[in-house]
């Protein structure tokens, strides 16, 4: 049966609120990114480093990884509970979407420590 | 004009299958797909499907015409055929009993669990309990709703999850007892709303505004259900 235990924050409105509010930073990031790429022209690996030696890019985009991360769990959860159920796939359809679940877990927390290692490692 | 029509009829049927009918339809005349309905069962007697006040009043016609549910005693044919060809389902989603007639029961589960009464617990008036002429305008897009269920089997999120998402046809019930001013239940009403399915479901798809044979809203009932909502928790 399909149940609410995990989801994000186990209510619909903390869920919608962190959705919502994750989308903004994500939005303000991208939108601040392609303003820079934008504006410097060609960027070489010396203005890369630069700018993400910066203690305010650094958390901005430790920010926007959080949130890619909340925001992503959220959508791909609804998603799950959405189309991987006993109607379509029968008796199994519980471990399926557990399966499902573990893998969006594994690949967004990657992300997310991947990320920090390409913040703050050597 | 080619009428195709669902059939199923679980006792002698293993599965359903379409049947077509050729039907010549009067001249000068704008049929409702209703009356088209009544022509078909001349020629078959066994087409079933629900009927009662064939006004669109009573809701109890609701169907699927070429692929948009709709009652089919205000639908006329010519606004629903293309090409002189019809094709007519049961409202999609729900259990067939017989051919047109869906089990209505998940709707219905639906509509019970918003508690679709006044709930007061105040000594009551003398007389009645009154409401100014503004609010009273608050209920209305909302009362109107005939329970025909064409918006909550058109809404991709009550076919997935139509025991834990409340549709919009409930959560229009549920709006509507919630801007009630004579209602003192808002807080236990908002309570059991706030799971990630009951109302979160809803995706603005807006599938629901697009078929109600009453013109009504669900999507905006369901925007101040979650407005509500979050005024409540901050
Ligand atoms: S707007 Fe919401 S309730 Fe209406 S059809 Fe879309 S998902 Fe369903
Ligand atoms: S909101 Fe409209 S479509 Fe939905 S049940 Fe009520 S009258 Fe029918
Ligand atoms: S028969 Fe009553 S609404 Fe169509």
């Amino acid at each position: 049966m399909v149940t609410q235990v995990t989801s994000f924050s186990r209510n619909g409105l903390s869920d919608f609120i962190v959705q919502r509010a994750t989308a903004y930073i994500l939005a303000a990031y991208t939108v601040f990114l392609v303003g820079y790429l934008l504006i410097q022209g060609e960027m070489v690996y010396a203005d890369w480093q630069m700018l993400f030696s910066h203690t305010w890019m650094q958390i901005f985009t430790m920010l926007a990884l959080v949130s890619t991360c909340a925001h992503a769990w959220i959508g791909m959860w609804t998603i799950g509970t959405d189309y991987i159920r006993e109607h379509y796939f029968g008796q199994s359809a519980n471990g399926y979407r557990l399966i499902y679940q573990v893998i969006c877990i594994l690949t967004l927390a990657s992300y997310l420590f991947w990320g920090v290692k390409i913040l703050w490692g050597n | 004009m080619q009428v195709s029509v669902y059939r199923y009829d679980p006792d002698k049927d293993a599965a359903p299958y379409m049947q077509d009918f050729d039907i010549e339809l009067p001249a000068g005349k704008d049929l409702m797909v209703l009356d088209l309905l009544a022509l078909l069962k001349e020629r078959d007697e066994t087409v079933s499907y629900r009927r009662s006040c064939r006004e669109g009043v009573c809701g109890s016609d609701g169907v699927s015409m070429n692929g948009k549910n709709g009652l089919a005693c205000i639908t006329p044919v010519s606004e629903v055929a293309k090409g002189g060809k019809l094709t007519i389902k049961p409202l999609p989603g729900l259990p067939v009993i017989r051919d047109l007639v869906v089990d209505m029961e998940q709707f219905y589960a639906q509509y019970r669990k918003i508690e679709p009464y006044l709930i007061n617990n105040e000594v009551p008036p003398t007389r009645e309990r009154l409401q100014s002429p503004a609010e009273r305008e608050k209920l209305d897009g909302l009362y109107e709703c005939i329970l025909c269920a064409c918006c909550s089997t058109a809404c991709p999120s009550f076919w997935w999850n139509p025991d834990k998402f409340i549709g919009p046809a409930g959560l229009l019930q549920a709006y509507r007892f919630l801007a009630d001013s004579r209602d003192t239940a808002t807080e236990e009403r908002l309570a059991n709303l706030d799971d990630p399915f009951s109302v979160f479901r809803c995706r603005g798809i807006m599938n629901c505004v697009n078929v109600c044979p009453k013109g009504l809203n669900p999507t905006r009932a369901i925007g101040h259900i979650r407005n509500m909502l979050l005024k409540r928790a901050v």
